[in-house]
């Protein structure tokens, strides 16, 4: 018995890291300006249908009409909508790059490499307590997290935290898939202060999901070892290749040293890093 | 038919496509979007005799047209290519060639015996060049003494092709040229990054961890270009060029300027299918302009 289960386990991460990856233009649906700094993309595939993504997953997204940069840029997937082929995916203006990427129209063409790097775990037993905690644009790929584990069976709570109430992205979405907590440095919405703050985390919880600016990560990383809580982040560390073949992305890890974000990530458990 | 094939000493290309060092991991990277049988072959990431773990993070900028990289030749060293590496992609039907690197002299000579007895490994560039390394690297290829040295004792223990790589960083390359053909070098590529250097103005810091680095891309592609043509008309042995080359006419400027072979690096990160469209181009361009063999190309500049 405990050889099949490590064997099943053997299995699950082999699929995940040879998952097929693809170059394909897709079709920008819609273009949303949901706040000045963020849009939400709704790309359907020029061509088939979208294969298997998994949720933490990302995207290389090349950016034509960018004058001065020329690398794409590393993208999640905010979600994926298979009933009608729309892959979305949720863009915040950091620099020349995604501010080109934020201008582009309906009815243009993107090329992406994807699906990217591994995924955040899904429980095996749908009893655990699972908290799915996002800051900022870092919220993006807990939606579809959140759609998956729902389908799956398990309890999808949200803690989403940002600067005010209009840094708060997509939240009628959130509402449809699990409970939702809230957190603003301003106290707009939802409890003042950060998410490590926030009344929710007095509860026990069996693991936690993570996605946002790197200081957030870092205390909720802080919050679970404390608590002997499993915790997985997802990190952005700047990327070329997004293949694992440059090696510009590390992050050196407890058991492997510099390892590439993009191929072994962008998805970590914290016991593999040195924080 | 035009015959795309051309040959590095005793090396022999299907056709004139090599991906540069560091771009394209062990090639398995990018088997999801190109055909690898249909390169001239691929030149593996720096390998060295021990592990080395590289440059800390942050290892990398965008710049325009451009980007510096400090990776530092992390690598797991030379017997884990050989065992974990090597029989993955040793039946693939082109060429494969190591990049070698080493702090020491005694380094390079041991990693290339090591892989001399390797039979599809029928090559080996040595990386003379590298900026990102405290040791060795670049320190070899900066002076005409330092590189003859090293390219002399891998000659003595080395039988196969041996390619040296050049740095673009020097007074005059083709001097440097001269004494690795002088040591007995079957061919020279280049050029390997050039010193570049960014720094944010908000944070007021360096974007990279090591502050200075190697730039690739568009950028450095007339530089490149130029040191090509000046190092084809220096020396009798074979010339790869690279540096900047993003597509298939990129590719034709180099072998016009005197190149044999050329390698494509940074143009993989952005069009990881890249390098099959430029052979396709190339052949095409061949047809267009009534050129049988693609060794006819080399050097074909007009004046």
């Amino acid at each position: 018995m405990l050889k099949y289960i490590f064997c099943s386990f053997v299995i699950t991460l082999y699929i995940n890291q040879s998952m097929k990856k693809y170059i394909s233009d897709f079709i920008v649906k819609t273009n949303e300006r949901l706040h000045a700094n963020y849009c939400l993309l709704k790309l359907k595939p020029q061509e088939g249908k979208l294969p298997e993504i998994l949720p933490g997953q990302f995207c290389q997204v090349e950016i034509k009409n960018s004058k001065n940069t020329f690398l794409r840029r590393p993208i999640s997937v905010n979600y994926v909508d298979y009933d009608n082929d729309l892959l979305w995916l949720l863009v915040r203006k950091a620099g020349e790059g995604t501010s080109a990427l934020m201008d582009i129209k309906e009815g243009d063409i993107l090329n992406l490499v994807y699906p990217m790097g591994n995924g955040f775990s899904v429980p095996a037993d749908k009893g655990k307590r699972l908290l799915l905690i996002g800051g900022g644009v870092g919220v993006a790929p807990l939606l579809y997290f959140g759609e998956v584990l729902k389908k799956a069976g398990v309890e999808v709570n949200f803690l989403l935290g940002a600067r005010s109430k209009n840094d708060l992205l997509e939240l009628d979405e959130f509402y449809k898939r699990g409970n939702v907590y809230l957190s603003t440095e301003d106290g707009s919405e939802g409890e003042k202060g950060f998410v490590t703050t926030h009344s929710v985390l007095k509860e026990k919880w069996d693991s936690i999901s993570c996605c946002g600016p790197m200081p957030m990560m870092k205390a909720v990383a802080k919050y679970a070892v404390e608590n002997g809580v499993d915790c997985e982040v997802s990190l952005e560390n700047v990327m070329a290749c997004g293949v694992g073949a440059c090696l510009c992305c590390v992050e050196d890890t407890a058991d492997h040293g510099n390892v590439c974000v993009c191929k072994e990530g962008p998805v970590f458990n914290i016991n593999r890093l040195k924080w | 038919m035009v015959d795309l094939s051309v040959n590095i000493g005793n090396l022999k290309l299907k056709n004139p496509v090599l991906t540069a060092s560091g771009t394209f991991g062990y090639g398995e990277e990018y088997a999801d979007f190109v055909d690898l049988n249909r390169l001239g072959g691929f030149i593996v990431k720096g390998t060295t005799l021990n592990h080395r773990e590289g440059n800390p993070y942050p290892r990398m900028v965008e710049t325009p047209s451009g980007m510096l990289n400090a990776v530092g030749l992390q690598n797991k060293g030379v017997d884990y290519f050989i065992n974990e590496i090597y029989p993955r992609i040793k039946d693939v039907d082109s060429q494969v060639i190591v990049n070698v690197s080493g702090a020491c002299i005694e380094d390079y000579v041991q990693v290339c015996e090591k892989l001399a007895p390797l039979e599809k490994i029928e090559a080996v560039e040595i990386n003379i060049s590298c900026p990102n390394v405290k040791q060795g690297g670049m320190a070899f290829g900066t002076t005409c003494a330092g590189a003859e040295s090293v390219t002399k004792a891998i000659r003595e223990a080395y039988g196969k092709t041996m390619i040296v790589k050049l740095s673009p960083n020097v007074t005059d390359i083709t001097e440097i040229a001269r004494a690795v053909e002088t040591a007995g070098a079957d061919a020279v590529s280049l050029t390997n990054t050039f010193l570049g250097m960014a720094i944010n103005v908000d944070t007021q810091r360096p974007y990279l961890s090591t502050i200075t680095g190697g730039l690739s891309g568009a950028c450095i592609r007339p530089i490149a270009v130029r040191m090509v043509w000046q190092v084809a008309n220096a020396v009798k042995i074979p010339v790869v060029g690279l540096g900047g080359i993003m597509n298939g006419r990129d590719a034709v400027e180099f072998m016009l300027a005197g190149a044999t072979a050329v390698q494509v690096g940074t143009a993989n990160f952005v069009d990881p299918a890249v390098t099959v469209k430029i052979v396709d181009y190339i052949e095409d361009y061949m047809k267009r302009h009534g050129i049988e063999s693609a060794k006819d190309l080399i050097g074909a500049m007009k004046k």
